[in-house]
Order: structure tokens, then sequence, then C-alpha cells
């Protein structure tokens, strides 16, 4: 039997995404892709696998999953966690944490509490979820129904398919232990696309006003609730249609804006005041109904230093990845590297007597 | 004349707009197309790193690109002399399709409120939507929709006031100057005046959306036993799309 995760509940939404569709807007395909970079990245890291493989993406609930047909690693993103039950033994728990990588045997399940506020949640497993790339992509098309799992989010009694082992998953588990944190404070935005259809005043609502997240806030876009940006009433909330990039935030007659997500359609008729730069699209995706948003104006140049800098910090993060070491256990490593201990055996490795707990 | 740039829209550090046209028509088509195929052979040549893709509207190019592997200046610099030293093509070379549609009433259920509503008679309406040879300006609201036009100017209607929920996959539509048919059933505003049997986007092909911005298109009237041949072939998997190509044709 070739080695799954069964899906024994899918919880609310939970759907296959990987770095997105990024070629495929000149067909009209929306880019998809996990709404949280950094967790997709750093789930992945905690693997050692390849940086935006395909995960399961996770909001307002969690599924629960079983290893079948072999055992498989998991990591989880840092709004998660749960408890793993033994197959024969449903007394027998172990509690698995916030951004820890950990095997999960054949025939044990996995369940997740919900995501920490609501937010987004990642699981990764070990080589990616193997589900047919389609356009370059593994992340699910919600709305065109393709990609991901057959086009839909996760429903009980899936398969997730997964690559063939090629070595023995170790069985410690990692952990990053500083964890990682998208910081606080106002979400910065580049102004325009379309700045000239819109007033002085706009800008200064824009950035001197909280926007409360609306309950209409799923993966096409966010909408908000605030006081009404006003366009230049000689231009109107109109335009030709043109190109949209993930963090765009457009206004139509309303004046209340909506931020377009990964989901979004590729092209858009309303004017955009302001684009979300990509370093703060993680820590926006986040945010869950009812939610105040500041925002703050900064040029392109900052945009992209600050994306230098949450790449820098990701880097520097993956750096820590190390063994967990849960609270009160004693930190059997430091003891050995300072040689505190001669002579002290750690019997839970069985390899560190050869010859003595196993006859070779 | 080189393709001009008429204003360049910064999407924060990932992608810009640049627009190329006043308006959307012809002219614009020519020139989006001609600023595409531009940036994409030099995507292809390397010539434009860190840079993802280059996407088509209807008179304006979006390039996104990747802010870690590439800076906005240099990108757009880069991107700037490229289309300086570029003459727009004189006409769209895409390619040129041949499009059945089946006019039967159920297919069309908006043919006699747009005769109504532009004082023609249905068969008038119909023989004015195929005359044109269409230019498809730009996929987009959907996987694989192409917009395309501009149609004859005694049908120019703007949406319906109330959109469907519900508009069937294959629905050939006008509205705002402009013909499209929708790949997937989805909600829609559009007048529905035919059904063509071609399914437009399928992830499982090599080239999943059968039309892109620069083709042309020509509607040609078929009775409902085609359009249920083709239908049906498409249904199996044996519809044969070179059929609908028209080779060396010219617009």
């Amino acid at each position: 039997m070739s080695r799954s995760l069964q899906i024994v509940s899918p919880g609310a939404l939970s759907l296959i995404q990987d770095g997105g569709a990024i070629r495929s807007r000149a067909l009209g395909v929306p880019v998809a892709g996990c709404l949280d970079r950094t967790a997709l990245i750093l789930t992945n890291a905690l693997l050692g696998n390849p940086e935006t493989v395909a995960v399961i993406e996770v909001r307002l609930t969690c599924p629960t999953l079983r290893a079948s047909g072999g055992p498989v690693r998991i990591a989880l993103s840092g709004t998660l966690c749960g408890h793993i039950l033994a197959a024969d033994d449903p007394e027998n728990r172990r509690e698995v944490r916030p951004w820890t990588a950990f095997t999960l045997s054949d025939g044990e399940t996995l369940k997740l509490a919900a995501p920490e506020r609501g937010g987004v949640g990642v699981i990764a497993v070990d080589g990616g979820v193997a589900v047919p790339e389609v356009l370059g992509s593994r992340s699910t098309q919600i709305k065109a129904g393709f990609g991901g799992f057959n086009g839909r989010p996760l429903q009980a009694g899936d398969a997730l398919p997964l690559l063939p082992l090629t070595e023995e998953l170790p069985r410690q588990s990692l952990s990053l232990p500083e964890g990682f944190d998208l910081g606080d404070g106002p979400i910065r935005v580049v102004a325009g696309p379309q700045e000239e259809y819109f007033t002085a005043e706009a800008y200064q609502t824009l950035t001197s006003t909280p926007f409360t997240v609306s309950r209409e806030a799923d993966r096409m876009g966010f909408r908000l609730e605030g006081t009404p940006l006003k366009h230049d009433p000689a231009k109107g909330s109109d335009i030709i249609s043109d190109g949209i990039a993930p963090g765009a935030m457009q206004v139509p007659g309303s004046g209340l804006p909506i931020i377009l997500m990964a989901d979004a359609q590729t092209t858009g008729g309303y004017p955009k005041i302001a684009t979300v730069i990509s370093a703060d699209l993680p820590r926006l995706a986040n945010r869950v109904p009812g939610d105040s948003i500041t925002f703050t104006l900064v040029t392109v140049e900052e945009a992209e230093r600050a994306a230098r800098a949450l790449r820098t910090r990701l880097d520097a993060a993956i750096a820590t990845i190390a063994p967990e070491r849960r609270p009160g256990e004693i930190d059997l490593d430091a003891l050995y590297s300072t040689n505190l201990v001669d002579g002290m055996v750690d019997m839970r490795l069985a390899d560190h007597f050869p010859g003595h707990l196993y006859d070779e | 004349m080189p393709v001009e740039i008429e204003a360049i829209r910064p999407l924060a550090d990932t992608a810009f707009t640049l627009d190329l046209a006043p308006a959307v028509g012809e002219d614009a088509a020519r020139r989006v197309h001609t600023a595409t195929s531009v940036l994409n052979a030099a995507i292809a040549e390397g010539q434009l790193p860190g840079v993802t893709e280059v996407a088509a509207a209807f008179r304006s190019v979006t390039v996104h690109h990747d802010p870690l592997l590439s800076d906005r200046a240099t990108v757009l610099k880069t991107v700037l002399a490229l289309l300086e030293r570029t003459e727009p093509v004189a006409s769209l070379t895409g390619t040129l399709w041949s499009l059945p549609v089946c006019h039967d009433g159920d297919f069309a259920p908006d043919l006699e409120d747009v005769a109504t509503r532009t004082g023609l008679r249905p068969d008038q309406v119909i023989e004015r939507h195929l005359a044109p040879v269409y230019s498809v300006y730009c996929i987009g609201f959907l996987p694989g929709f192409p917009f395309m036009g501009d149609i004859d100017a005694s049908l120019r209607l703007p949406r319906r006031t109330s959109p469907r929920t519900r508009v069937p996959a294959g629905s050939v539509s006008i509205a705002l100057g402009m013909t499209a048919i929708y790949p997937w059933e989805s909600p829609g505003g559009w007048h529905l005046l035919g059904r063509c049997p071609v399914p437009l986007f399928d992830s499982t092909r090599a080239a999943p959306a059968l039309l892109s911005a620069g083709d042309r298109v020509r509607f040609r009237a078929v009775g409902r036993e085609d359009y249920d041949r083709f239908a049906a072939a498409a249904a199996a998997g044996t519809l044969d799309l070179t059929q609908f190509r028209q080779a060396g044709d010219t617009p």
C-alpha cells in the first residue's frame, strides 16, 4: 500500500496550496498559492523540503489526519497545536506544539486545535503533498475547480498522495525555538496604481483612520469597513480593467476598499488606491473579521528593502532549527557538549552503545 | 513610432502596469500584443531576470517580478528600453479561429431582448454578430475568458441590470461593445446570443486556454445537430481543435 495522509475530518476550509501559479495570469488563472508565504517557507524548512512545495493550508478549524501505509513527517506553523493518538491505544497521547516537525507513525492520528485567533495555519508533509502539478503549480484553483486535490477543499475520506520514502524518517522532533514573529504596526502600502483617481483627502483617510476587516474576507479578497475613500469626482470609480497583483486595494463606488488576495481574478475594473507590499501580505492574511488595520504609505524602494529584510529574518529563523526541547526537559545535547556528564547514557537512543541494546 | 508608454503604475514591489493606449480597441490591442510578445521573448532569452510574467489587459500590460531577484528600477529600465525600439505590429499576428455557435432558442435566451432593445430583428442581430473578425483583447475575469471586440455599433448595450447567477459554460455573449464566450458556468451579466461547443479552457491540455490575447476569432452559425456532434466529441475528449484554426487566412 502506498503511503498517504488520510483526511479523517476535513476542517472548515483545508486546501492544498504551494507557491502559486506564477506564470498563468495571461490565461486568466489566479496566482493562488499559500496566503502566508512565511509559514509555507518555514514549515517546509522544518522538514528539509524545497521551500514552496505543496502544503495543507487551513483556516478557522483544522483537519484530523491519519498516516497510512507508512510513517509521515509533519510540520506545523505557529498558529497550530494539538496531539497525536496512537493507533492501538487512544489513551496514549503525545502533545505537538507550534513550529515543530515530528513523525506520525503508520496508523497514528493527528488531532489539531483550531488555528490560534482563526488565522492561517499551515501543515506541511515530508516531500510536499504529491498531487499532480497543473500549470506549474499544485495550488487549488477553487473557482475553476482544478489543481490541488481534485480542484476542491479537502473532504473526509480523501487520501493525500505522498512521495515514496527514500530513507527512514527521523524520530526526533525539530522546532524553531524562537518561533517567527510577523510583527505588528501599520500595514505598509505603496500608492497607486490609480493614484490620480483619489483625492488627497482619500489618502489622508487611508493613512490616518483604522479600517476593520469585514465578515467578507476570504482567499479572493478582504472587504474592509471604515471611513469611505473618496474618488476624484471628475474621474469616477470605473477604469478600463487592468492587471492585479495580490495586495492591490481596489475601491468601488461605495468608497470601502477591498484588498485583493491570492485567489483574486487577474484583472479588475475598479481604481486601486494602493497596494500592500509583499513583506506585509502574510501579516495581512492572518487578520480575521473584526480586526482593526491601519495603513502607512511607503515607496517602492522601501517595499523592496522590506522584502529583503523579511527574507533575511526567514533565513535567520531557519538557521535556528534544532531538536525540540520541551519545557522542563533536560537538554542532553547541552550537557554532552559542555562535557559535564561523562559516562551518562542516553537510553532513548538505540545506537548510543552499539551492541549494548541490540545484538549486532 | 515605438510603443509609447502613457503611464507607469506601480503595484507595490511585485508588479507594475504600463498603459499603452488611451482606450479599448484594435489600436490598443495591437500595442498590447506587440509589448507582450517582445517582453515574453526577452524573458525567454534571459534578458529580464526575476520577471515571472507579463499579462495583457485591454490597453495595458502588467509586468510581475520577484523583488528578491530583481529591483524595480532595473526591470523598468530594461522594459522601457525594449519597448522603445519596438514598432507596434500592423495587425494582430495571433491565431485566426473559426468557432461554431448555435443560436437555438434555449442557447440564446437574450436574443429577443437584444433585438427589442436595438430595434433589430433577431436574425439581424445574429447576422451583425457573425459579420466581424474579432480581436481577442485580453483573457481575464475567469480562466480562459476572452474579451473580444469590437462588435457592430448597433449591438452596443450595457450589461444586464440583473446579472444571472448561472450562465452556462460555452455561452456566447455581448456587452460593453465586446463579445465573449464563458469558459465555465458562472454568474454573469452579459447578454446571451448562442452557445459554442468548443471547450475554451481545459487544465489537462498542454495549452489550457484555447484563445490568447492577440488571436482573432470569427463565429460561424451551426445547427443543433453539428453543435451536438462537437459537444459529444468534446465530452469524450476526442474533439480535434485544429479544425477550428484557419491557416493562411489574413485579417
